[in-house]
């Protein structure tokens, strides 16, 4: 057969960039503590910096709170929930959700562009993902706040308190309305602490926040490090803590509290397993794959970071995988053709690489896309690893990249077996024609979410959390009601 | 036969992807590459009862020159006919690169004796047709008559001679898009040298969704044996910017091989003519009016 012609206006078809504007943006110099209704200066005096990690130009300067700035932060949630919003009759409150909720709706595109900026993720992601769904999340919390005694039957819902809250650096606005839409919806108040490289939008929600009129008081919002989550953690006037972050920062949540009555969810880490059968729709799953751990850089926690694929199809879906990481453009957050964006900061970077040396070390086969990478931002190429075995560190420890462990397997047994073999249990993935099986599957795989056909898929209405040392608690649903509330 | 392995097709995973493809953002020069592209693709038809020799030279003409207030602009890739007409759109064309392409097999329908279709066959080639299109017995496939539509597809291959076969599935009668991929399967390994989506008579016609599981059918073949099969959605894409989201999927799927029109068409009537439009506005800075592009 004739090969292709080329001819004069067509040699190589290449997207040209199409960056979303930013010129709609208002940045501060720089950001205080939100604290009582108001943006006020820490006593600490301190100030650290937090850049754009796909150009590393410094965005702002950000208040770091000291425990004395944390005492003040949860000393006016309590006045607030004593004062105001615990007396606040349900459907009152539920309006102000509401509110929040098409306040944000309407800040959306300032809200995607400012999360790119700070956090790298992709535009399309951003706009498309993030965003719309943490509207959501306030609009669905704001319809059960005058609905508890329906949702809890003879129960008696009663609020906390001062709900400290803890969140991470790779949904941080979306994290922000998981946290803090239910415990308002409860009648708790907040003190949330965003994540030290990406506290940016959740000081425009702080802004959104006093702009919505919602009691001073009610939502403080202060940035720092550790050492100020800590202390928001161990401060005595902190009845719940809610937490999304690492493993090891979870346990020494748990130990600080042992002893106090303070309730705690924790939302930590995952390596879930993403199990593709031969009578799967192949194109599809492989779609799937590329979503399960290229989503967001694969800053997921429950990212299909471990792949699973039945014997007899390996080599047409690693095939595919292949030519399929082709086509996936790496680079510049902000265009809206950018399906990977930028590592969230230079720390995250360094540990990536690290596995991935740890990966071609431990014998396994390293496989890249061919696309270039910016020579300035942190930026990491999507990586296959290939014939990877159960005991390999790349296999069972949690990379947080876009990083993918493949392992084959030939019965059922042995891939269920595998895929719990595991300290995580988060998520997983399962991928066939056949509904019998993933019956089978979703009853035996020991992971608070299991998606058939699909993955990495969120609604507010959908509760989630994990198995083992994924943590404990739900966020989301009725189910994401009950941590807030004693009965 | 290796059709009965065809993958399943999960609807809503297509759906999705669809939708990414969809979310990209042509500007600038890749747009108006694409646009000449999508308009060197197209496969300029009329298929209607009332068609004149007249109405076909005036098509032809448009093929060779779809807008010569415009430099720069590519011809068509073909005219597409009744076989009563190949001989005057054969005529009209001269020793332009405009192929010809010619409806058989009893289109729109399909009903009707092999005996009769391979005559039908004859007729377009002998007067000259570059390309046949023929339609599948959508009947007998839906019954499940599998080796009767491969056999019949066979049998047309081998009337056809030289001139490339494109086979139309009339994707909007198979109702599934697992059906879609089964009967892309047994059309490619019965030889043909395109799969077409549909007959333009029957809606809906193309969609993105089933152009998707066709392409991938392609795909599968091309990584099994080397073999490169033509593509060609037809019907219902009308506008420049569903031409371009059909070249990212195209790009995004199969890649820069089959971004040619020896590989890639668009059957399609109106889309040139707003093609035209768009690189118009590209050149002038300003949409004119529609009454400015001849409507042939």
């Amino acid at each position: 057969m004739k090969e292709a012609t080329s001819n004069e206006f067509f040699t190589d078809w290449k997207y040209a960039p199409a960056p979303e504007s930013t010129d709609h943006i208002k940045l501060n110099k720089q950001y205080d503590l939100f604290i009582n209704g108001k943006f006020v200066k820490p006593t600490s005096k301190k100030y650290f910096d937090t850049i754009n990690p796909a150009t590393e130009q410094k965005l702002a300067e950000v208040a770091e709170a000291n425990e004395k700035d944390v005492d003040l932060a949860v000393t006016s949630a309590k006045n607030a929930y004593d004062k105001v919003w615990k007396k606040m009759p349900a459907k009152e409150r539920s309006k102000y959700i509401f509110r929040i909720a098409r306040l944000m709706q309407e800040r959306a595109r300032e809200f995607a562009v400012i999360e790119s900026m700070n956090g790298g993720k992709p535009i399309r992601e951003s706009r498309d993902v993030d965003t719309p769904l943490a509207a959501n999340h306030f609009f669905y919390y704001a319809g059960w706040a005058d609905k508890l005694d329906y949702a809890f039957p003879n129960k008696k819902p009663q609020s906390l308190g001062v709900a400290g809250q803890i969140i991470p650096w790779n949904f941080p606005l979306l994290m922000a309305a998981w946290k803090i839409a239910p415990a308002l919806a409860t009648g708790n108040t907040v003190v949330l602490k965003p994540a030290e490289t990406t506290p940016l939008t959740a000081l425009k929600l702080a802004e959104l926040i006093r702009d919505s009129g919602l009691p001073d008081g009610v939502v403080n919002i202060i940035t720092g490090f550790g050492k100020t989550g800590a202390a928001i953690v161990n401060h005595p006037k902190i009845n719940k803590v809610a937490f999304t972050g690492s493993t090891d920062v979870g346990k020494l949540i748990q130990k600080s509290i042992a002893g106090t009555n303070k309730k705690v969810t924790l939302e930590l880490g995952g390596k879930a397993a993403n199990i593709i059968f031969d009578d799967a729709p192949i194109d599809q799953a492989v779609e799937g794959i590329i979503n399960g751990i290229f989503f967001n850089q694969g800053h997921v926690c429950c990212a299909g970071s471990r792949l699973f694929i039945q014997e007899n199809v390996a080599d047409i879906v690693i095939g595919k995988l292949k030519q399929r990481l082709e086509t996936l453009i790496v680079g510049d957050p902000l265009d809206k053709n950018t399906d990977i964006g930028a590592i969230n900061s230079k720390e995250q970077l360094t540990k990536i690489n690290d596995f991935i040396k740890i990966g071609i070390d431990e014998g396994a086969e390293m496989y890249q896309s061919s696309c270039s990478i910016p020579s300035k931002g942190f930026f990491c190429k999507p990586t296959l690893f290939l014939h990877t075995s159960q005991s390999h560190r790349i296999v069972q420890e949690e990379i947080f990249g876009p990083v993918l462990a493949i392992q084959t397997f030939r019965t059922v047994e042995e891939v269920i077996e595998k895929a719990n073999n595991i300290p995580y249990g988060l998520s997983a993935g399962v991928w066939t024609d056949k509904g019998s099986k993933i019956f089978n599957l979703t009853s035996k795989l020991r992971a608070g979410v299991v998606w058939a056909n699909t993955y990495n898929k969120f609604d507010p209405a959908s509760p989630f959390g994990g198995y083992k040392e994924s943590g404990f608690g739900r966020e989301g649903g009725l189910h994401g009601l009950m941590p807030y509330l004693s009965f | 036969m290796e059709f009965n392995n065809s993958p399943t097709v999960d609807q809503v995973g297509i759906e999705e992807r669809i939708a990414r493809f969809n979310s990209r953002s042509i500007k600038k020069q890749s747009k108006i590459q694409g646009l000449k592209l999508a308009l060197n693709m197209i496969d300029l038809t009329t298929l209607e009862g009332k068609d004149t020799e007249g109405k076909v030279r005036q098509m032809c003409y448009k093929a060779m020159h779809p807008a010569d207030d415009i430099p720069g602009l590519p011809t068509v890739a073909a005219v597409c006919v009744y076989p009563t007409f190949v001989k005057t759109a054969k005529k009209a064309l001269g020793d332009s690169k405009v192929k010809v392409a010619s409806v058989a097999t009893a289109f729109p329908s399909g009903n009707s004796t092999l005996e009769i279709k391979i005559n039908d066959t004859k007729l377009a080639v002998n007067d000259g047709a570059d390309e046949v299109d023929m339609v599948i017995s959508r009947g007998e496939f839906l019954s499940g008559n599998y080796t009767f539509v491969f056999d019949e597809i066979a049998a047309i291959k081998e009337a056809c001679g030289k001139a490339r076969l494109k086979v139309i599935l009339e994707t909007g009668e198979l109702s599934t898009l697992d059906n879609v991929r089964k009967a892309s399967d047994i059309a490619i390994l019965a030889g043909a040298d395109f799969i077409k989506t549909s007959t333009g008579k029957i809606q809906p016609a193309a969609t993105m969704p089933v152009t998707l599981v066709m392409l991938q059918a392609i795909n599968d073949h091309y990584h099994k044996t080397g073999k490169m099969i033509g593509m060609k959605p037809a019907g219902g894409i009308s506008s420049a910017k569903a031409a371009l989201q059909y070249l990212v999927m195209l790009h995004e799927t199969l890649g820069n091989k089959w971004m040619n029109n020896e590989w890639f068409r668009f059957g399609a009537s109106s889309l040139a003519n707003d093609i035209i439009l768009q690189l118009g506005k590209e050149q002038k800075g300003v949409y004119y009016s529609k009454d400015y592009i001849s409507n042939d």
